[in-house]
């Protein structure tokens, strides 16, 4: 039943990131460490075909991976201070490769895969390498599976991947996990990128379908894993319970024929209990290590007690909306920003009426920091439309219709305009 | 997509031992990697059939048979549910399990996507609750 190149892709799959993050911790370098773990890779393609898959594949993967990286040492010729050290720690360890493969197999992995989440989400990098990156070295995509998720020609992500590995070097960013006084900083930058990554899936910002779940599942896993190598950082859990939420609705939110369903609209009965069930225990350890600590609930965990208040709703019209107006009030002071304020003016629209709820939103459109974002419009006309004002609901929803890259989404604010 | 991963074993096995700690650390440490992988979505142990019920159905009659279940001859002894990419990396993360006492079987099933299945007038009930949106013709 199984091809056998789908068994060695899915051992791949499983044992890139730790190969790359053991061989980043030797090698410091985390461009070299992705080049000797491919061309492990391409060794085990020539022989796990002929020999069978060896019972432990990332052991056998690293031995492989090592032999090399030692091998490009001894044939080194620069004789700068770094390689000729390098080399005698290398010799060093191979005089105890037994023991070098213990290393690398016991919690140090935890250790250096932390390293590796990082430094592939380094701030230096810009957002969208800093995302390419960590789904190849963390998510242990393919390149082109990168790019069909993104919906960007393969040699696209092949560049930026490259480009970003040479900013690395370039810039000496140490293969470490960063020291207490910048942690929350690239903690921070660290939950951006799989939250862009999740976002990105949920609603895809172009392309012909309106979500795209693998791309959720790649955060959620990478989010989990994340979970379980910083346990004790409330935001980690905060962004897991997110997520998972997130994730629990991802069913209900298309029908069938393809077409989008509002959270409204959406048959509760579709949602995934068990995955609201772990982000709702992943939000509980996040509330618990706040209190501990006697600080305050972060962004993400703000977000995820609003979306457990949808998740905890039996009916739409169930939903506590003033408490999640509140939240969302929190939000706005603790994550000030443009797309927030939005949410809080739909949360006030529906806990205290679609007045107030434009107040807010012609606040924002005076304001302009969102001119092209097409969720202003869309929400503008249903505020109108449900004051009665049908003529300028369908004018919003045209606007609505014409801003937004997904075609999906488009249809459906051009079919709100003609029923306005 | 998401599997359930069966522990399956033969319930008339000469009796064994009860799990030796070694065994149970092993299997605490192959549900860690699973979780530590972020595949790992749900697992339960389930207790031996001796504590266990059949409800036996035949028409509109019940049977409530206490176990054990002589004529069974497979045990589920537990379960994993996973969130893989493919049926092929579920099958790597199976082989991976720890077998507890000689031979013992996991079976992968993949799951329905609930997703294919239509709620029987699901459309119409939503096309209906649009329609009585406010501020429609």
């Amino acid at each position: 039943m199984t091809d056998p190149h789908a068994a060695i892709a899915a051992v791949f799959r499983i044992e890139f990131p730790r190969l790359v993050a053991g061989l980043a911790r030797l090698t410091r370098d985390v461009g070299r460490a992705e080049e000797l773990a491919q061309d492990a890779l391409v060794v085990a393609l020539e022989r796990w075909p002929i020999d069978g898959v060896p019972d432990n594949p990332g052991a056998w993967l690293m031995t492989t991976a090592k032999r090399r990286a030692f091998d490009g040492m001894r044939h080194a010729r620069i004789a700068d201070a770094k390689h000729v050290q390098l080399a005698h720690d290398l010799d060093a360890t191979s005089r105890d490769v037994a023991g070098a493969l213990a290393d690398a197999l016991d919690d140090d992995v935890g250790d250096d895969l932390l390293r590796l989440v990082f430094t592939a989400c380094h701030p230096v990098l810009p957002p969208e390498a800093r995302v390419a990156l960590t789904l190849r070295l963390v998510g242990g995509l393919t390149t082109s599976e990168i790019a069909r998720a993104f919906v960007v020609p393969e040699p696209t992500i092949g560049q930026r991947i490259f480009r970003a590995k040479r900013t690395l070097a370039e810039a000496h960013v140490p293969f470490e996990v960063p020291r207490a006084g910048e942690r929350a900083e690239r903690l921070a930058s660290v939950l951006e990128v799989i939250y862009l990554v999740f976002n990105e899936g949920h609603v895809a910002t172009t392309g012909a379908s309106w979500m795209r779940p693998e791309l959720c599942n790649d955060a959620l896993r990478i989010a989990r894993v994340l979970a379980g190598l910083v346990p004790d950082e409330p935001e980690v859990h905060g962004l897991v319970a997110l997520l998972e939420l997130s994730a629990s609705r991802l069913a209900a939110r298309v029908a069938r024929d393809g077409t989008p369903v509002l959270l409204a609209d959406q048959d509760r009965s579709r949602w995934d209990r068990l995955l609201v069930r772990r982000g709702l225990a992943a939000l509980a350890r996040a509330e618990e290590l706040v209190a501990a600590r006697g600080g305050s609930a972060g962004p993400y965990q703000l977000q995820a007690m609003i979306a457990a208040h949808h998740a905890r709703a039996a009916t739409a019209e169930a939903t506590e909306w003033p408490r999640i107006a509140a939240l969302y009030t929190l939000l706005a002071r603790c994550a000030p920003s443009p797309i927030v304020d939005l949410n809080l003016a739909v949360a006030v629209g529906m806990a205290f009426g679609p007045g107030a709820g434009l107040q807010l939103v012609d606040a924002l459109v005076a304001d302009g920091a969102l001119a092209t974002y097409h969720l202003l419009p869309a929400v503008r006309g249903d505020l109108l439309a449900k004051l009665g004002r049908g003529d300028e609901a369908r004018a919003e929803f045209e606007r609505a219709a014409e801003l937004t890259r997904n075609e999906r989404e488009r249809a459906v604010l051009l079919a709100r305009a003609r029923d306005s | 997509m998401k599997v359930m991963m069966l522990m399956i074993a033969n319930p008339h096995a000469a009796p064994t031992a009860p799990p030796t700690e070694e065994a149970l650390l092993a299997m605490h440490q192959y549900n860690e990697e699973l979780a530590k992988a972020g595949v790992l979505l749900d697992l339960g142990g389930l207790t031996p059939p001796g504590q266990g019920v059949r409800i036996h159905y035949s028409g509109t009659k019940r049977t409530v048979i206490d176990g054990p279940f002589p004529e069974a001859k497979e045990m589920v002894g537990g379960y994993a549910l996973l969130e893989v990419k493919d049926l092929a990396e579920a099958i790597e993360w199976a082989k991976r399990s720890p077998v507890m006492g000689g031979d013992a079987t996991v079976e992968i099933r993949p799951l329905f996507d609930p997703s294919q299945f239509d709620v029987p007038g699901e459309a119409e009930e939503r096309a209906k609750r649009q329609a009585e949106k406010p501020g429609k013709a």
